[in-house]
């Protein structure tokens, strides 16, 4: 898909919650192809330690809109500092980059589960709307620390079943994402998931087991985004593969995690 | 428009800005974005004999206008090269030069040796300084005597323009540069990264899996600035001028210290069409200077 340098401008930013701000940006022009699993590298203006590009996945894109959202976990300055944008503001940001989750070529058979954790959630709105567009409804099983950390849960409801873990059981079921009691209840046919490397790895493992096709999105640390540095390489059967152009998103099958 | 074509040996240039080895892939990789023909030269990713699968990940830290890489020159060998990647570029109308590294001399030799079969590749650089690789590699570069035996086994086999990419971690980079000068060289590129390191305190452990590794960006600017300084005047062959290159200004600085071509490396991941916008504004500088040739700021700093 081809890539563009845009300067997006912001329509909203809105803070859910202390270390999480949600993005609307949009464009003059109608912004281009995106699929559920891509991401953007966005510039970070005015803040003197960040060099760098930030890597952000696509949240969703609102079509009727002419928007793109962009969910970002306040992490370091870089992200402090984008998450200070203001409504009008425009800011510089190269995308769509690296190559979305497979969509079920029979999405009317196919039962799929999207697990998210953390701001890992973030792909899976656009994931989900995707599928549910094509007549495959998705199950989506979310975990975080508390019921504060879960985010856009109004937005998953709307698209399908919507399971729940928090380690302090604040909601859902207590622990994590891959010891909810919907996983021994309910067979799926396809997983998709997305959060932090220890809750995928654990997610992989379940799916190897119970022979699931199972997709994740990765998030090395990158710096280029178009696969020139070969910074944020994965080790798999091919060797090392680049997360932001041959990923980030990845069947397990392709990865060497030890499990 | 002033006359921005430069000449490395004999190589001819439409303006004076490359890119950086290991910065800017096969060029593929930045089509969506710029007009690869309106870049001088693109220099391709490090090549070497065998392929090699680099180090592993975690490989990059971002450090304070900059950033340190521990990719350890992963690429599939020059043979892979040939067959696959030689046929998508070599009709980019721009000069595509290939970078040959390796960890012995025959290793160089039989990549040059190969890469002077191909048409349209106008030049090699020659990297003789990646601080990312166990044996060989910096360990050419960082003796006058290394250096020189490197690139004389080279010169023998390889015909066309030799650039020869020097490192900054050297306690002085002028000898290393008259040795290369006096092996053959039509020209030395510096400088490569310098070699950093950084830590992540929280766990206590090192961030690059490699300990170390070769620093680049904004903040290498005045150290390789004041190495083209000092080697454009010890040596008689064109000096190619990069590190830390973010603007045309940066560029510009680097041309009145002496280098005849400037390459843009780091610079390429924060704007994609760093090249071009470069070119343009050595150009407005030029005519807003009134000089009509690029030449005529080659060393022009006034001391």
């Amino acid at each position: 898909m081809k890539k563009y340098i845009l300067d997006l401008e912001v329509v909203q930013n809105i803070r859910l919650h202390a270390n999480y701000v949600l993005i609307k940006m949009t464009h003059a022009e109608p912004l281009p192809e995106m699929v559920p699993g891509q991401f953007a590298e966005i510039r970070i203006d005015g803040s003197p330690t960040t060099f760098l590009r930030r890597p952000i996945s696509i949240n969703y894109v609102d079509k009727s809109k002419n928007e793109v959202w962009f969910l970002v976990q306040l992490v370091g300055d870089g992200t402090r500092k984008l998450a200070m944008v203001e409504p009008g503001e425009l800011v510089n940001v190269v995308l769509p980059l690296g190559n979305g989750y497979t969509l079920p070529q029979n999405p009317g058979a196919i039962k799929p589960l999207l697990v998210g954790g953390g701001v890992g959630t973030a792909p899976m709105l656009m994931l989900g709307s995707e599928l549910s567009k094509m007549g495959c409804k998705p199950t989506f099983l979310l975990g975080a620390r508390s019921s504060k950390d879960l985010l856009q849960l109004e937005d998953f409801q709307s698209l399908g079943e919507v399971y729940v873990t928090t380690e302090d059981g604040s909601m859902g079921e207590q622990g994590y994402v891959t010891q909810h009691s919907v996983l021994s209840a309910q067979r799926f046919d396809r997983i998709y998931t997305c959060g932090p490397k220890p809750m995928m790895m654990a997610v992989t493992k379940y799916a190897k087991a119970n022979d699931i096709e199972c997709e994740v999105s990765l998030e090395n640390t990158m710096a280029c985004g178009v696969g020139a540095c070969l910074c944020c390489v994965e080790n798999t059967d091919e060797g090392h593969l680049c997360v932001c152009k041959d990923g980030p998103v990845f069947n397990i099958k392709k990865l060497l995690w030890q499990i | 428009m002033a006359d921005l074509s430069v000449n490395i040996g004999n190589l001819k240039l439409s303006n004076p800005v490359m890119t950086a080895s290991g910065t800017f892939g096969y060029g593929k990789e930045f089509e969506d974005f710029v007009d690869l023909e309106k870049i001088g030269g693109i220099i391709v990713k490090g090549t070497t004999l065998h392929r090699r699968e680099g180090n592993p990940y975690p490989r990059m830290a971002e450090t304070p206008m900059g950033m340190l890489n521990a990719v350890g020159l992963q690429n599939k060998g020059v043979d892979y090269f040939i067959s696959e990647i030689y046929p998508q570029i070599k009709d980019i109308r721009t000069n595509m030069i290939v970078n040959v590294s390796g960890s012995a001399i025959e290793d160089y030799v039989q990549t040059a040796e190969k890469i002077n079969a191909l048409d349209a590749i106008p030049a090699i650089e020659l990297n003789i300084s990646c601080p990312n690789v166990k044996q060989g590699g910096m360990a050419f570069g960082v003796t006058a005597k290394g250096a020189s035996e490197v690139v004389k086994a080279v010169r023998e086999v390889y015909k066309k323009t030799l650039i020869v990419k020097l490192s900054p971690n050297v306690t002085d980079i002028t000898e290393i540069a008259r040795a290369v000068e006096g092996a053959g060289a039509d020209s030395v590129s510096l400088i490569n990264t310098l070699l950093g390191m950084a830590i992540d305190a929280e766990k206590r452990r090192p961030v690059l899996s490699t300990i170390t590794g070769g620093m680049s960006g904004a903040a290498v600017k005045p150290i390789a600035l004041r190495m083209v300084w000092q080697v454009s005047k010890a040596v008689n062959i064109p000096v190619v001028g990069l590190g830390g290159i973010m603007n045309w200004k940066d560029a510009v600085e680097f041309l009145l210290a002496g280098a005849t071509a400037v390459q843009i490396g780091t610079a390429n991941f924060i704007d994609p069409t760093i090249t071009v916008k470069v070119a343009e504004g050595i150009d407005d500088y030029l005519n807003r200077h009134g000089f009509t040739s690029v030449k005529d700021i080659i060393g022009g700093l006034i001391v």
